[in-house]
């Protein structure tokens, strides 16, 4: 019996008292941290919402944790402690076939794109590789009272119907717009980073100042660039070809505000968001989101010369002074 | 290199048993097999449709066939169904045969198989229907059902300990010391991921990080290397390299593993010094891994030849050599600036192929095409294991290297801060591979339960017996040293 004692009970013993210290004792104590400024509980909808997400695996190819790394800026500030206070069960994630969720309620505000996302992918972004979710939502003859039928563009739509979210469908969405990130200001995380901290974004307008600076010196407008900040931040919505889709996201090609010499309310438009608006006599409800916060002023003078000079728009070109003006005017 | 006596310094002993052959350990042997082949071809033909639809998204995107629901069914199945059954089996043969006795409990043994099987069809269910809870990976399924796993694991253990009780030698064989050893750690890694008390929040990240990690390192690999450490002497006829480098392998293996999970969250909020320390012990990790393959290597040497010869030796082998890389690879995954890279993306997919399924899989077909026959007195057919083999190697070779190759693309893409939709696009050739190697890895699972059905229940094949002609590695061994 002896060696089986030492061996056997040694080796669980041992193991026990690590798991204590590693896993168990700090998990004890993590469990405690205390909610972030602003980071609230889930509503009941959304609670629910997050039932739908992680039963159809969704966590599985979208992350929740922002990393205090250059390459993670495009999703948010570093993901802070105080964050997953009301995160059980966590979600954060191992991979990124798609884009992290962190901040997608900010990033993404427009209900109508998720519903329109959700039930085709490709409807709004052509390469995407994410599963349809056609079964969260019905497919009726006309739209019952109280219901808002989603405006599926007509090549991805049904033949025959209008397409109307389930429950489980809005209680995703519900869920999806929920996480947004809450600002810390001056925040960057773990002092102990080394060298990686330091490419850490701290806070939106300390970001943007050396840009603003920059510009005072010689801008010229790279084309590259614009497209490609065009791609990450508009064209889920807009679209490439700058058609949008009818009906839910306005075109910019012949846009009014677009293809205009005065610069003025195009610029407003990428720093603030807009919502409600009437473009070319339609009214379009979705909401856009601001940009002011996440972009320097070189960054928009490119993504607004972008658009200005591409599907057929011939507008002035603008400069990052005249992006600082309209952001020093404020809202 | 001839001289083999005086480089075993430990008093090795050879894993021979001494009990007749016992028939009815015999058939749990086979039955447990029998079974882990069916979790085998039912979660890979799940693991193909995946891959499948990363070209094609719109391909069976109903509820019960959508990607995420099925994604879960393929790890849990091939881990709680396929590994796990397949290496408690053999475990259980192993383990009465080290000890030259009988198995304890035959009873024990059959309810031991009815609970790992009920467990995984009623947690394969439940996440066909849509219930997990948070996509906790590699504890997807509802706790009761975990439950259920756990019972499992406690008949297992009680049913293992009892028959080491039994030997009628002095001294436990070190193969029995990894397969004991590993069935409590398990106990332990259920018991923790199933309490609720301390998962809250960022603690619960804590323990998935510690659960997904232990649940493979203090589970697959002690029970394969068990495995390892009876059936590779048993092939070659020969004692163990050294039993001093398995004990050490052994103890630093159990210091080391449990503290490295949190590296599955560097850069998260978790505390610095979790992600420090797990970056440490990632690194500590290199002494049981290269101490283990050594001792294995070094029991090989003199005979790589036969390798060609025998196929049990050849899966043994790449066992063997993928345990060494995979847990290498592990360990550079591990450091910060290339965790900055290769986290998150299909990288990680690669590695846990290289490791869950060259490693794990191979040590499991090894350990069955090396010992099953010995058990029920029927051998396969040459050719049924060459094929299964060479498709399985080619297999995941092609898909380890595809993912290998487009997850550091895809984590290039993220640092020069492309649109994220580009690293999709750049993903989708390497994704198609993948795909390709997938079909070669399943169709070889079709080959290995064509030659479990002649290894059970079937008309036998040809091959000769797993035990190596002793006089044959003689022969090389002396053509070594003319050379």
């Amino acid at each position: 019996m002896k060696p089986m004692l030492a061996i056997f009970g040694g080796a669980l013993a041992i193991y026990i008292v690590i798991v204590l210290l590693i896993a168990v004792g700090p998990a004890i104590d993590l469990s405690r941290t205390p909610a972030g400024p602003g980071v609230e509980p889930l509503t009941q909808l959304q609670a629910e919402g997050r039932e739908v997400f992680a039963g159809n695996g969704c966590g599985y190819c979208h992350t929740q944790q922002v990393r205090p790394l250059p390459e993670d800026q495009v999703f948010g500030r570093p993901s802070a402690p105080g964050d997953f206070a009301y995160q059980t069960p966590e979600l954060l994630g191992s991979e990124r076939t798609g884009p992290d969720l962190t901040n997608v309620g900010n990033t993404k505000p427009s209900d109508v794109w998720q519903y329109i996302h959700l039930y085709d992918p490709r409807a709004v972004v052509p390469q995407s590789i994410m599963p349809n979710f056609k079964f969260l939502f019905r497919v009726v003859d006309k739209a019952p009272p109280g219901e808002t039928a989603v405006p599926v563009p007509a090549q991805f739509a049904p033949a025959h119907g209008v397409v109307i979210p389930t429950q489980k469908a809005k209680a995703l969405v519900a869920y999806l717009l929920s996480l947004k990130q809450t600002p810390i200001p001056g925040y960057s995380m773990n002092g102990g980073m080394g060298g990686m901290t330091s490419a850490a974004p701290s806070s939106a307008p300390a970001a943007s100042a050396p840009a603003t600076s920059a510009a005072a010196g010689g801008y010229s407008y790279d084309a590259t660039k614009g497209q490609a900040l065009f791609t990450a931040n508009c064209s889920a919505c807009h679209q490439t070809t700058g058609e949008g889709i009818p009906g839910a996201f306005p075109p910019l090609k012949g846009n009014a505000a677009v293809d205009n010499d005065d610069p003025a309310l195009h610029i407003h438009t990428v720093l603030h968001g807009a919502h409600g608006v009437t473009i070319g006599g339609v009214k379009y409800t979705s909401v856009m989101p601001p940009f002011a916060g996440q972009l320097s002023d070189a960054d928009i003078a490119d993504i607004v010369n972008y658009e200005r000079s591409s599907w057929g728009n011939h507008a002035k070109h603008v400069t990052p002074a005249d992006v600082a003006a309209v952001r020093a005017s404020g809202k | 290199m001839a001289v083999t006596a005086q480089s075993c310094p430990a008093p090795a002993l050879t894993p021979t048993g001494t009990a007749d052959n016992d028939p009815r350990l015999s058939r749990i042997f086979a039955a447990y097999t029998v079974s882990a082949t069916f979790w085998l071809l039912f979660a890979t033909a799940i693991g193909l449709l995946l891959a499948f639809k990363f070209g094609a998204p719109d391909f069976w995107a109903a509820k019960y066939l959508t990607f995420g629901r099925l994604r879960p069914i393929h790890t849990n199945g091939t881990f709680y169904g396929f590994a796990s059954i397949a290496l408690v089996g053999a475990a259980y043969y192993v383990t009465a045969r080290s000890c030259g006795t009988r198995l304890y409990s035959t009873k024990l043994a059959w309810i031991g198989l009815w609970l790992f099987n009920i467990a995984a069809v009623a947690g394969t269910i439940a996440l066909e229907l849509g219930y997990n809870w948070g996509d906790l990976e590699y504890r997807e399924w509802p706790w009761l059902i975990r439950l259920v796993f756990l019972a499992a694991l406690l008949v297992t253990a009680w049913n293992l300990i009892a028959t080491v009780a039994r030997r009628t030698s002095e001294d436990i064989y070190l193969s029995n010391w990894y397969i004991v050893a590993g069935v409590l750690w398990t106990i332990v890694i259920a018991t923790v991921g199933v309490l609720p008390w301390y998962q809250h929040g960022l603690g619960q990240v804590a323990i998935s990080g510690y659960y997904m990690h232990n649940a493979v390192g203090m589970w697959f690999t002690p029970l394969a290397l068990g495995l390892f450490y009876y059936a590779i002497p048993k092939v070659l006829n020969r004692p163990i390299y050294s039993y001093a480098l398995g004990v050490l392998a052994f103890w630093t293996n159990l210091l080391f593993y449990p503290l490295l999970g949190g590296h599955h969250f560097l850069f998260s909020p978790l505390p610095w010094w979790l992600q420090t320390t797990a970056i440490v012990f990632s690194v500590a990790m290199l002494v049981p891994v290269w101490a283990g393959s050594a001792n294995f290597l070094l029991t090989m040497r003199g005979r790589y030849h036969g390798r060609i010869e025998s196929y049990p030796l050849a899966f043994l082998f790449v066992g063997v050599i993928c345990y060494l890389v995979g847990s290498t690879q592990g360990t550079v995954e591990a450091f910060r600036s290339l965790q900055a890279i290769w986290h998150f993306t299909s990288f990680t997919v690669g590695h846990s192929h290289l490791t869950m399924y060259g490693f794990v899989a191979f040590a499991a077909w090894g350990a069955v095409y090396a010992l099953l026959p010995l058990a029920t007195g029927k051998n396969p057919g040459r050719l049924g294991m060459a094929v299964h083999f060479w498709l399985a190697l080619v297999g995941v070779s092609i898909y380890v290297i595809a993912l290998s190759i487009g997850g550091t693309m895809q984590g290039l893409d993220w640092v020069h801060k492309v649109p994220f939709i580009q690293s999709v696009v750049d993903m989708q050739p390497y994704y198609l591979w993948r795909g390709v190697g997938g079909i070669l890895m399943f169709l070889s699972h079709i080959v290995f339960a064509w030659n479990v059905w002649r290894m059970t229940a079937g008309k036998p094949g040809d091959a000769a017996s797993p035990i190596m002609d002793p006089s044959a590695g003689k022969e090389i061994v002396g053509k070594e040293v003319v050379a």
